[in-house]
């Protein structure tokens, strides 16, 4: 019965959907408020209906209702009860339904803060979203029904891939989506504007925080996913290059200059035309990214289902989106003429600068991403493009972005003196080459990825405090006026400095891994790069839903004890698929991460060590890059102008 | 139960990537061994390396690559006899040359493209004269006045 009613409240949403999408629409166009009105309470209707069809969804799957075709074949009665509520979008039905339920939550949002805009433009932002939500429950009404009902239903259910049976994994295909979708709201602010054709320093402000808030969601998704892969896959990557990861991290890099360039248009009004083209483009890589993991076009560890008639669904809705936005685009873009005017040395030129790394950067992903497609396609040759192309082709772009970002924040707007703005960083410059240069006497014959990634971590944090510490200008209470800087100045400074955290353990973990591959025999202790295991015991036993072989390692540094470690194998029987567990003992320096393995025929257990230095750094940093989006979110400026409802005014008592 | 059990192990066997008994004695060529096989997919995996991969192929791929190395190849010929077996499918990173110039030339290509543009977006901005100001509409004044007045 719920099941039913969270169909038909679907339904009901795609009917709600097509209103909001038409009605306002010409309402802005004809100039009548009545019909703009329209926009508002839709939206939160059509956020109602399908959070009542997503919660049915996930009531069936929290009672293990084996008549539903999805439950059968993504849960299991003996589920723990967590993955069974994230099993509800853990597969492609359910994940489209949270898809699509993000971008009615996202609407309604806009519905409810954006008091604030001009009635027309808010009705048009309304509507487009709605587009976006009409195409996307067409694809679910047609293609991939969640609630598709079973004629026998089976006593019980396949269970759900033992890989995402894992709380790092329950949380991130939600916060992706988030960040996904969060980049429609820029899509429908970019279309509206066209179609309203005026872009100003409002449309700038307006935009920002949706974009700021889509990038923190990104970056934290991708980062969950990749602190999953790192200790779930078993052997300590963080970042494979898969086309599904690419998918999530070209947004997430258009996003990135998408929110440096909405500063350019709020502060200066210029390059309104390429900001525009940026949004279209960021939500248009969104699309891109649902396409790949859905269409089973390309393969990849993700992609979960593979119809090819779906794929060619969600060509024509991106088809239709792109090149409407895109034509749009061309017919309205001449008309944004840029006001400000500024020098080559500038904020603003640096800002073009950081877009054109981060959005050439995204291209040559994209290239490689596509391009084992094209090359068949086109030349008839089968080949695979892996982690050694996007690490040649891809990084240099990012130590070229690491060198200039201090220098780039450092500009005033409008017209800079290169040399004095310059002048400050040189202490930081030259203490950052030192870093860098010990660190390379430190090591030998090795790559040069650590003292590249070492002197730009140095030279961005240090740049970053420079920065600060300049905006308190000089004479006494600095501090104080430290403290008061504005939010927005202290988001700079936090996600910069997460970047340059993140480069920090990248660099680390890339250069400095030590790896062994031992057979242990229990009790024989063996010695990895000054740490000494011992194995004392293998044992196996049972999970709830999984049998598991169980090493006890103890791990000892010059005599001192350190840890026991119990890195596990499982086997999920119903999934007929083996996972490992590794055992990682975390700090600051180095991860220790150890992966159990089979048992040796003459006696003794595979294990294999590595020792990781600076991993968490990575994981650190992109939590600092969030929350200085965060703060960046909270400034006063945005809670001013987009914030808070418009106060009634309010009625003057009669004498 | 029992021995169900060790029929499910037996089916979860191959776990590990490299396993011990293919490390090769001399660790010279067992680096160059593992730097090679960081570059040649699992055929029947989805992207992974044989380095990485489960796979028994992957493990057939590795003992081959060792096994050519200790009969004396060079890198290039060791490499050069699995592409000629599996063809250049397996290769992870695509040699420059041929259609591949698309590939590895895009990336430049559009840096010089873009930083020309930008080039002249910067000098056409730097030289542009200030537009009159236009000023706020009433609508806007009004509304600035009421934020200000908060």
């Amino acid at each position: 019965m719920i099941t039913e009613l969270g169909h038909f409240a679907l339904l009901l949403a795609f009917g709600v959907a097509l209103i909001q999408m038409v009605v306002p629409m010409v309402g802005a166009a004809k100039g009548w408020p009545g019909w703009m009105a329209v926009a508002e309470p839709a939206a939160g209707i059509q956020l109602v209906l399908v959070g009542a069809a997503f919660g049915a969804l996930m009531w069936a799957f929290i009672t293990s209702d084996f008549s539903l075709a999805v439950v059968v074949s993504n849960s299991h009665s003996m589920k723990p009860m967590l993955y069974k509520i994230s099993g509800t979008w853990g597969n492609h039905e359910g994940s489209m339904l949270l898809w699509v339920f993000i971008v009615a939550l996202f609407g309604a949002m806009a519905a409810w803060f954006g008091g604030q805009l001009p009635a027309s433009l808010r009705a048009r932002v309304l509507s487009v979203q709605a587009a976006i939500a009409v195409a996307f429950l067409a694809f679910i009404l047609l293609t991939s029904n969640p609630f598709a009902r079973l004629a026998v239903p089976p006593f019980d259910g396949q269970d759900l891939n033992p890989l995402l049976q894992d709380p790092g994994l329950a949380f991130h295909p939600p916060f992706l989506y988030l960040g996904y979708v969060g980049l429609s709201m820029a899509f429908s602010f970019a279309v509206a504007a066209l179609i309203e054709g005026r872009v100003d320093a409002a449309w700038g402000r307006w935009v920002r925080p949706w974009t700021l808030a889509a990038w923190i969601f990104l970056t934290i998704g991708i980062a969950l996913g990749s602190w999953w892969a790192y200790y779930e896959l078993g052997w300590g990557g963080f970042w494979f290059w898969d086309p599904v990861e690419n998918a999530s991290f070209m947004p997430w890099l258009l996003a990135a200059a998408l929110l440096h360039s909405a500063i350019v248009v709020e502060k200066r009004e210029s390059l309104k035309s390429w900001t525009i083209l940026l949004a279209i483009l960021a939500f248009g890589f969104s699309l891109i990214g649902t396409f790949i993991v859905r269409s089973g076009l390309l393969t990849s560890v993700h992609a979960f289902a593979n119809d090819p008639e779906r794929g060619v669904f969600i060509l024509l809705i991106m088809a239709v989106f792109m090149g409407g936005a895109l034509v749009l685009f061309a017919l309205r873009a001449g008309a944004l003429e840029a006001k400000g005017v500024f020098s080559i040395a500038s904020r603003e030129s640096a800002l073009v600068l950081n877009n054109l790394l981060l959005a050439v950067a995204c291209f040559v992903v994209f290239v490689g991403t596509m391009w084992p497609l094209l090359a068949e396609m086109f030349f008839d040759r089968k080949l695979s493009v892996g982690p050694p192309f996007f690490n040649a082709a891809f990084t240099p772009f990012m130590i070229a972005l690491g060198i200039v970002l201090p220098v780039g924040s450092a500009l005033p707007w409008k017209r800079a003196n290169l040399a004095r703005a310059l002048w400050p960083l040189r202490y930081a410059f030259a203490l950052s080459l030192a870093i860098g240069g010990l660190v390379w006497a430190m090591q030998t014959g090795r790559s040069l990825i650590g003292p590249v990634g070492m002197f730009l971590a140095a030279w961005i944090l240090m740049g970053t405090v420079v920065d600060l510490m300049q905006r308190t200008g000089r004479g006494p209470n600095r501090l104080r006026r430290l403290v008061r800087l504005p939010r927005a100045d202290w988001g700079k400074a936090t996600a910069h400095s997460g970047l340059g955290v993140t480069m920090m353990g990248i660099a680390g973990l890339t250069a400095w891994t030590v790896e062994d591959i031992q057979v242990a025999q229990i009790d024989v202790p063996f010695e990895v790069a000054g740490y000494e295991m011992t194995l004392r015991s293998v044992t196996q036993g049972n999970g709830p839903n999984y049998v598991v072989t169980t090493g006890e390692i103890d791990v000892s540094k010059e005599g001192k004890f350190i840890a026991t470690l119990a890195p596990e194998k499982r086997f999920y029987p119903v999934a007929q698929m083996p996972t490992t567990e590794a055992a990682i003992h975390q700090n600051l320096a180095r991860d220790l991460y150890l992966v159990i393995g089979d048992e040796q025929t003459n006696g003794g257990w595979a294990i294999r060590t590595y020792i990781k230095v600076m991993t968490n750094w990575i994981w650190i940093g992109c939590g600092l890059m969030s929350l200085g989006g965060l703060l960046s979110l909270s400034d006063r400026r945005f809670r001013v102008a987009g914030g808070a409802r418009k106060p009634r005014q309010q009625p003057v008592p009669a004498e | 139960m029992k021995r169900l059990f060790l029929i499910l192990m037996l089916l979860a066997s191959p776990l590990t990537a490299v396993q011990p008994d293919e490390i090769l004695d001399d660790p010279v060529l067992e680096s160059r061994a593992r730097e090679l096989s960081k570059g040649l997919r699992c055929l029947v995996c989805r992207n992974e390396s044989i380095d990485e991969s489960n796979a028994s192929l992957a493990r057939d791929l590795r003992i081959l690559l060792r096994d050519r190395l200790v009969a004396g190849d060079t890198d290039e010929e060791a490499v050069g006899f699995i592409v000629s077996r599996y063809g250049e499918y397996v290769l992870l990173n695509p040699p420059i040359g041929g259609a591949n110039w698309i590939l590895w030339g895009a990336g430049p290509f559009m840096l010089l493209l873009a930083g020309g543009l930008g080039a002249v977006y910067l000098r056409g901005r730097s030289r542009a004269a200030a537009p009159q100001d236009a000023g706020l509409s009433d609508d806007e004044a009004a509304r600035l006045r009421e934020i200000l007045n908060k």
